[in-house]
């Protein structure tokens, strides 16, 4: 399994997803946000948490108009994987690869803690090392993590079971409790929580390594 | 030749920033406020023959995201 991670200015969790999917034994290489193109033969696009850009305009816009987000789009337009976390979550909804927005916190404090995450599928590759219902401990650490679409595109996202994940206890208003979502072809997973800060027992915690395991199980054998 | 374009959160998508102001408000004694939504403005110097439909196109793909903001450009 070959993954690319994506690095814009200010990018901040792009080494921890590296080392999260290398422990799970895939080949990884970083790409630039100025790269026209990913790397041949890359099976799955990490676009991780941070601050690109500063936050400039609003959380993700300026880099989901950056060169390489034209590529990571064609390659999820392919039907190739992309996983996007935090930062990388709010990148995907800007480019329109996964339906609605992250909004303000409603409570309006950047929160940064450990909270239950609540499987609400495990037809993915992402989830499906877990079991539907469970609850795992994931980190999260955001300003910007509120979940927002319209009514329709709420209740389509639930009636077509692409809610990946769901909080146990809304830490910052998102609509139906929504913490990850997935494409219509399920290959696209934007998730607030940040598995790659659970995926090794230096972490204190190690629930998000069933995710990546799953992963490169899924994109190893195919 | 300038372009305004104002951009504001949709009506019925929640503003926390618009509550806290309207909160600080009132804690400073001004009663009257009863509702406050917080948006932006963004300035931009174009050269002439940059149409409002140019400064339409800058919006939608860039300078508000429709999913959740409305925005309106003023020309002069």
């Amino acid at each position: 399994m070959k993954a690319a991670v994506v690095v814009f200015p200010g990018s901040n969790c792009d080494r921890d997803l590296a080392v999260a999917f290398r422990a799970a034994g895939a080949d990884v290489e970083m790409v630039w946000h100025k790269d026209t193109d990913l790397p041949s033969g890359v099976d799955i696009v990490g676009v991780p948490g941070g601050f690109s850009f500063g936050d400039y305009l609003r959380c993700g816009a300026i880099a989901a108009n950056s060169p390489i987000c034209r590529a990571v789009k064609a390659h999820a337009d392919r039907g190739g994987y992309v996983l996007g976390i935090c930062n990388g979550f709010q990148v995907l909804t800007e480019t329109g690869m996964l339906p609605g927005a992250l909004l303000r916190n409603a409570g309006l404090k950047y929160i940064c803690k450990t909270v239950g995450l609540k499987v609400e599928t495990s037809q993915s590759i992402y989830t499906e090392g877990y079991n539907a219902g469970d609850v795992v401990d994931i980190p999260i650490a955001h300003h910007d993590g509120n979940y927002f679409a319209d009514a329709a595109t709420v209740e389509r996202l639930k009636g077509e079971d692409r809610v990946a994940f769901t909080y146990t206890d809304n830490p910052n208003g998102s609509l139906g409790d929504i913490a990850g979502i997935l494409s219509d072809n399920r290959r696209v997973l934007g998730m607030m929580p940040h598995p790659e800060r659970a995926a090794d027992s230096g972490h204190g915690g190690t629930d998000g390594q069933a995710l990546f395991r799953a992963v490169a199980a899924q994109l190893t054998t195919a | 030749m300038k372009a305004t374009v104002h951009v504001m959160l949709k009506n019925g998508v929640l503003d926390p920033q618009g509550e806290a102001v309207r909160h600080a408000l009132g804690a400073l004694g001004f009663d009257g406020v009863e509702g406050v939504r917080q948006g932006k403005v963004i300035e931009l110097d174009l050269a002439d023959g940059t149409s409002e439909d140019d400064v339409n196109a800058m919006c939608e793909k860039l300078l508000a995201n429709t999913v959740i903001e409305s925005y309106r450009v003023d020309m002069t």
